[in-house]
């Protein structure tokens, strides 16, 4: 009823709501649409034998491995971070506030090079990690360092509005009653960011997974060592094997559309919970 | 948020200890490697950096660079503009199938964001063999790069714009038109400029992420020098060929493009808070 009334008295329903629609099917759906029609096209077999290599699956074990790994490290210093950033008042907290979106605002091929420079055994920290025997740069923990780098925004933005929002209340009253600051944190606080800290992880795997820029440079690129999916991609298409790119590429977006749907459930959950 | 009282305040040593980690880890992953950038930059005098940046492949990468943001950033904003009048003015079914939709971008690896394109517009692709009868090229050229990039760029400015629409309600329009306003002069007049702020903010996180895509535009890029490269493109290039102080130099300007939108960022954030305190 009020939804009919509203329809007529605002202008612009139909022109937006169609430009909105055909836009996003043009740009978006069809395009997308089209990788599982062509996966499709291969048939099952062709799928599976385009799939069901060597080189394939070891780029998968990495990307996804790396990707969950980078995801949990910035779950750790995301929380980290966030709880500084929003309980704690010192000088230069401001600036180091802003500064935590760099990873969004900076290019990732800079980030890639930037990256790759600082940890080659030349480098500034890849020389101090040499004389140790820890190599970075062009192995598995040079990847790890680029996903850890733009992932961290995710958690730390997820989990900043949630901190900051939490009843000051409950946690006195835990003191009250005789628990240790530990005990409270553990027992009062925690519980309360789980959903977020599990949402802003999920993020930061979900861009891991797909991430290039800031990553092909620093990672060696080895088949069947250093070599990511998103890669993997780039050089089937680079040697005319449009069918193992699609191929590929239709299992990486069924990853992503998982993802996306977890996330959503996720966000939902926890804006019911913080409403409630 | 209330003063802390004493009991849930950590104890000094907490404090330290936590702030000097947050410090620490922030200072190693992003202002090292940010530092870094410009250090190497500048490396081998002001000289060399000058040359680098003003050197004939790299201007015609940063004219193409700015050309691509100039065509999909507006598209882009005016989508933005029509899919939050929509989604937030008017109910109907399915709104957040839309709103899932217009996010799905995001969550495309930019690999595979410029691959549908030649799936769509390569010679082997849906349309090749027509495009190639009419002798449009689109993949390996600039209109290929053009469509990557607004695929990449697609939800920055709506998924600004909608929380913030839905929020305000629709009491100013219908004021607006109660008192005889046409419906684009009630767009003009009320709902513009109170959203020109968010507006102005998902323009710019779009347009960073435009000039700066690299991913995307890699696919679809010919990476034809002087002609399809982009400036990250172009920084790659001269990175692979080892030649380190020149691809730090580009690298330098997408930087400070990368500062500048953070800059542009928090003030608008802070503009905001003034805003929503006011109301």
């Amino acid at each position: 009823m009020q939804a009919n009334k509203r329809r007529r008295i605002l202008p612009g329903f139909g022109l937006s709501l169609g430009f909105t629609v055909a836009y996003l099917g043009l740009v978006v759906l069809f395009p997308l649409l089209l990788v599982f029609v062509k996966a499709s096209g291969l048939g099952w077999r062709g799928f599976y034998e385009a799939l069901a290599t060597d080189r394939v699956w070891a780029a998968c074990r990495l990307t996804f491995g790396l990707s969950l790994l980078a995801g949990l490290l910035n779950g750790v210093f995301g929380l980290l971070i966030a709880w500084v950033l929003a309980r704690y008042q010192f000088p230069g907290r401001r600036f180091l506030d802003a500064s935590v979106d760099l990873p969004f605002a900076m290019p990732t091929a800079v980030a890639g090079i930037a990256l790759t420079t600082l940890y080659a055994p030349n480098g500034w920290i890849g020389s101090l990690l040499k004389p140790y025997g820890i190599k970075v740069a062009f192995a598995p923990a040079g990847i790890l360092i680029a996903l850890v780098f733009i992932g961290l925004p995710f958690v730390v933005r997820t989990l900043q509005p949630v901190l900051e929002d939490l009843e000051v209340a409950q946690e006195e009253a835990a003191a009250s009653l005789g628990a240790s600051r530990w005990k409270t944190f553990q027992r009062v606080v925690l519980p309360q960011l789980v959903p977020a800290l599990i949402t802003g992880t999920t993020l930061a795997f979900a861009r891991a997974v797909g991430e290039y820029g800031s990553v092909v440079f620093i990672a060696g690129n080895m088949p069947g060592k250093t070599e990511i999916l998103p890669l993997l991609i780039i050089t089937k298409l680079e040697q005319y094997d449009y069918p193992g790119a699609t191929a590929l590429a239709s299992m990486m977006l069924v990853v992503s559309f998982g993802l996306l749907l977890l996330i959503n459930y996720l966000q939902r959950k926890t804006l019911v919970r913080n409403q409630a | 948020m209330s003063a802390p009282s004493r009991s849930t305040q950590d104890p000094a040593w907490t404090r330290v200890l936590l702030i000097s980690g947050a410090v620490g880890f922030l200072v190693l992953f992003l202002f090292v490697p940010l530092t870094l950038v410009f250090a190497e930059a500048f490396r081998k005098g002001i000289k060399v950096y000058a040359d680098a940046v003003t050197e004939a492949n790299a201007l015609s990468a940063i004219v193409l660079t700015v050309t691509v943001a100039l065509i999909s950033v507006p598209l882009n904003a005016v989508f933005g503009i029509a899919a939050s009048w929509a989604i937030a003015k008017f109910s109907f079914k399915g709104k957040s199938l839309l709103l899932s939709l217009i996010d799905l971008p995001f969550a495309v690896s930019p690999v595979v964001s410029g691959l549908v394109w030649i799936l769509l517009c390569g010679t082997r692709g849906l349309f090749g063999p027509w495009l190639q009868e009419h002798n449009i090229q689109i993949v390996f050229a600039v209109p290929g790069m053009v469509l990557a990039t607004v695929f990449v760029t697609f939800p920055f400015v709506a998924r600004e714009l909608i929380p913030l629409m839905q929020a305000q309600g629709n009491d100013q329009e219908y004021a607006a038109l109660s008192l005889g306003a046409s419906g684009w002069q009630t767009f003009r007049r009320v709902t513009l400029p109170n959203i020109k702020w968010a507006l102005f903010y998902g323009i710019i996180l779009c347009n960073a992420r435009a000039m700066g895509e690299f991913g995307a535009v890699s696919v679809v890029s010919g990476h034809i020098r002087g002609e399809t490269n982009t400036l990250p493109l172009h920084v790659e290039v001269l990175y692979n060929e080892y030649n380190s102080a020149a691809a730090f130099a580009c690298a330098s300007i997408l930087s400070l493009l990368g500062l500048l939108t953070l800059g542009l960022k928090t003030f608008i954030e802070w503009r905001l808070r003034l805003h929503r305190q006011k109301h």
